[in-house]
């Protein structure tokens, strides 16, 4: 079954007005269950737009989105799927646990069984320790662990993920990723994750999707068959070297258009 | 005309509503006049509420630059020493949460119930604190890269002063100034209600209210607004000269 | 030292310069016969002890009876500051529940935002201190209890920075945050408890303390042409009139006077430490001038 389907998607942003912008033109892509798809291109090029319109956050103007085979909109109400942004977004009032808490508290969830899930989390995010300190006594990686926490808490299907590693270090960054790709390979989550980084695309995904600006369409999509599980050692590999060469040509391509 | 439309015309018709109410309801004066029973009260008093305005309003506008004058000068030695500042925001934060107006009695006895010094005073203390604080804030508003720019250029503390902290606090001043003028002209009208000469505003509004003069009473508000109005418009024109190429002055 | 101490010192430093200030200026009018130095010059401010009596006679003041065989001056001022505190205290809740109710509505309808908002502004327009008297004779008129029309004029001053600080609060959460709590499907009433309100608190305190101020300074004011006999406004203007005989009673409520706004705000402030955590908190000078500027 595939988890994200968009179909013949266009999006134009202020139709009509001066201002109107074309962000998106007929987009097509299927993401299989438990599939690890990252969308990489120029700044511009519609892919977090992409992420939104699969999150509900906007509609598209033209075309279908459907998430495991709903409406987006229905999708988000049956809480199908958990969002990570690019800065960690952690309410600064709340400590560590409580941030985690908080998408079980919207739903409802008993206490009891929040705290427990909160409590397991952490520990899958290796943070079980700071679980009482507040946002600002955390350095950025371990915030933006805590936001991966806080949207894996609800068990959604599908991570949204839009380039939650921009603002990390190299070496955070390196770190974050490999504990992504563990967190994935045991929570079988379908993830949808925007970057702009090659070597990050590569590493972590099934497949990459390369896509072009103004307005944003996708170009071509590479395959990565660097086998699982992935590590220190896939970064040195010769595979991992063909495949980071490859999605740089698709991008090349991108610009030379 | 676009900018000012839509406000000209809400309150000609608020007006309108108004003398409409008032008529058609046969609303009693002592409730409420109607703009019209106002007018009237305002041309046969014309002289009377002038003369009182005019003094109102020169005291005000006096209290006002005295005040902002004292507070700029005590805001460049706070900037400048770090004791003094230390001392004087949080005392200055302290004050300005008193009812500062109560020293009205105060100013009458020292300066005379008479005498424009005291409202002078009032006003000018009044408008102390508010200033004062927000151009500390002003002259230490600088990016700390902006300082290090000129800290290169080995610039003294007199030129950093001048041509970096200066022109940073300048907006910061002048929406303290906005406040200041509305607070010293409503100042000196509350200093008036602890007793001065007849001839204020302050005092027209207490004596008129008191004989169930409504009508002359509200024409005296009527006057303070537009005093007040007055004064705020000056600082705005000031403004305009002074921080041109700040984005409030570049926006209006 | 810490920052607090060298400010508790700095503080207490400014202080006794006044009292200095004070003394000396009284001891140089007293001993050069009220001109100034080797001038014959006249002081602005006379000298002797009617006008400026000694700081310590201020304070001595406090603890004699306020009229012969009656109570400490100190608790008289102290029963008449609660009282002015009761009606500011009135005014201030209600104002503030008023103000932030219009922020939550603002925040949820822009409708009702484009509709109200100008006449939210307007009434600022309104110098209601000036009109205290008014309102005050006329409340007569219509057997309105006095201590109402205090408590409204107190909240009328108190709600706008109220109003203008929530919404401003309400908004200010980034936008990633509000898309956070729509990919999770929140309630408008969710977002407004678990994002909105708790983002609002370091916004609303300020203005709170503005509010409190206001709401005594409202009070104070609101109690002159009322003549109601209990309050502190009354008080000052009792103590004003039997000046010559007892200048130093003036000084002390004056002193009580400021005391009560301090305190007033001192507690809106504590609140404030309890509620948002620290590095959440705003300058109050943050406050936007627009709320400044209503307090005028």
């Amino acid at each position: 079954m595939t988890a994200v389907r968009l179909s013949g998607v266009d999006m134009v942003f202020n139709p009509g007005t001066g201002q109107e912008v074309k962000a998106l033109a007929g987009i097509d892509l299927a993401v299989g269950q438990g599939e690890f798809v990252s969308l990489i291109g120029p700044s511009g090029c519609g892919k977090s737009t992409m992420l939104r319109l699969i999150g509900d956050l906007i509609s598209p103007t033209v075309g279908a989105v459907a998430v495991n085979g709903k409406t987006p909109s229905a999708a988000r109400i049956d809480r199908d799927y958990g969002m990570v942004f690019q800065s960690a977004t952690l309410l600064e009032w709340r400590k560590i646990r409580a941030n985690v808490e908080l998408p079980l508290e919207i739903m409802e969830t008993d206490k009891g069984e929040r705290r427990e899930r909160a409590e397991a989390m952490l520990e899958l995010v290796g943070l079980a320790d700071f679980a009482d300190h507040y946002p600002w006594q955390l350095s950025g990686g371990m915030q933006q662990r805590v936001s991966i926490a806080r949207a894996l808490a609800f068990e959604p299907s599908i991570l949204l993920m839009d380039e939650p590693f921009g603002a990390l270090d190299e070496m955070t960054r390196e770190r974050m990723q490999a504990e992504l790709l563990r967190i994935w390979s045991e929570t079988r989550t379908t993830v949808v994750f925007v970057t702009h980084s090659i070597p990050e695309a590569v590493f972590l995904s099934n497949r990459v999707v390369i896509m072009s600006p103004r307005p944003g369409r996708i170009t071509r999509a590479v395959d990565i068959d660097l086998p699982q599980p992935r590590n220190r050692e896939t970064r040195e590999d010769q595979r991992f070297f063909e495949l980071l060469t490859s999605v740089r040509d698709g991008l090349r391509a991108v610009e030379d258009m | 005309m676009r900018r000012w439309g839509p406000a000209a015309v809400l309150f000609a018709g608020g007006l309108a509503v108004w003398e409409a109410a008032v008529r058609i309801f046969n609303i009693k004066g002592f409730i409420l006049p109607a703009p019209t029973a106002i007018a009237a009260a305002f041309e046969a008093e014309a002289s009377d509420l002038f003369e009182a305005g005019w003094s109102t309003f020169t005291t005000a506008l006096a209290g006002l630059a005295a005040g902002s004058a004292a507070a700029v000068l005590v805001s460049l030695a706070a900037a400048r020493w770090r004791f003094i500042r230390d001392g004087a925001v949080p005392f200055a934060v302290a004050a300005n949460s008193t009812p500062i107006i109560v020293l009205a009695p105060i100013a009458n006895s020292w300066f005379g119930i008479l005498s424009p010094a005291g409202s002078i005073f009032v006003v000018a203390v009044l408008v102390f604190f508010p200033v004062m604080i927000n151009m500390v804030r002003g002259l230490l508003s600088a990016d700390a890269s902006q300082m290090e720019l000129l800290d290169s250029y080995a610039a003294r503390r007199g030129t950093v002063l001048r041509k970096l902290q200066l022109p940073t606090s300048g907006p910061y001043l002048f929406s303290a100034m906005k406040v200041a003028a509305a607070l010293s002209l409503i100042g000196a009208i509350v200093k008036e209600f602890f007793g001065g000469p007849q001839a204020r505003l302050g005092q027209y509004i207490t004596t008129k209210a008191g004989l169930l003069q409504f009508e002359e009473a509200w024409a005296a508000i009527a006057l303070a607004s537009a005093f007040g109005m007055a004064l705020y418009l000056l600082v705005v024109w000031i403004e305009r000269r002074a921080i041109p190429w700040h984005i409030s002055v570049r926006r209006a | 030292m810490s920052a607090g101490g060298r400010r508790v010192l700095a503080f207490l430093g400014i202080l006794t310069v006044f009292v200095l200030l004070w003394e000396g200026y009284k001891w140089m009018g007293v001993t050069a016969g009220g001109v100034w130095p080797g001038t014959s010059i006249e002081l602005p401010v006379r000298t002797n002890e009617r006008s400026m009596p000694h700081v310590w006679d201020i304070l001595f003041a406090l603890f004699r009876p306020a009229r012969r065989g009656g109570d400490l001056l100190l608790w008289v001022l102290l029963r008449a500051a609660l009282f002015t505190w009761r009606s500011a205290l009135l005014g201030f809740a209600f104002g503030s529940l008023v103000g932030f109710g219009l922020g939550v509505m603002f925040v949820r309808s822009p409708l009702a935002e484009r509709g109200l908002m100008p006449y939210v502004v307007a009434s600022q327009t309104v110098p209601i201190l000036a009109i205290a008297p008014i309102l005050v004779v006329w409340a007569g008129r219509l057997s309105v209890p006095r201590w109402v029309v205090v408590a409204v004029i107190s909240a009328y001053l108190a709600f706008f920075p109220v109003a203008i600080n929530t919404l401003r609060g309400l908004r200010s959460p980034q936008a990633e945050a509000s898309e956070l709590m729509t990919s999770y499907a929140a309630s408008p009433r969710q977002v407004l408890w678990k994002l909105q309100a708790p983002a609002a608190l370091p916004y609303l305190f300020p203005a709170l303390k503005i509010a409190a101020t206001a709401a005594v300074i409202g009070a104070i004011v609101g109690e002159l042409p009322a003549s109601m006999p209990d309050g502190l406004g009354r008080a000052i203007l009792n103590f004003a009139s039997a000046f010559s005989a007892a200048p130093a009673k003036l000084f002390a409520s004056i002193l009580v006077a400021s005391l009560l706004g301090i305190v007033f705000v001192g507690a809106v402030a504590g609140a404030e430490r309890a509620v948002v955590p620290q590095s959440m908190r705003l300058d109050a000078a943050e406050t936007p001038a627009a709320v400044q500027e209503a307090t005028a």
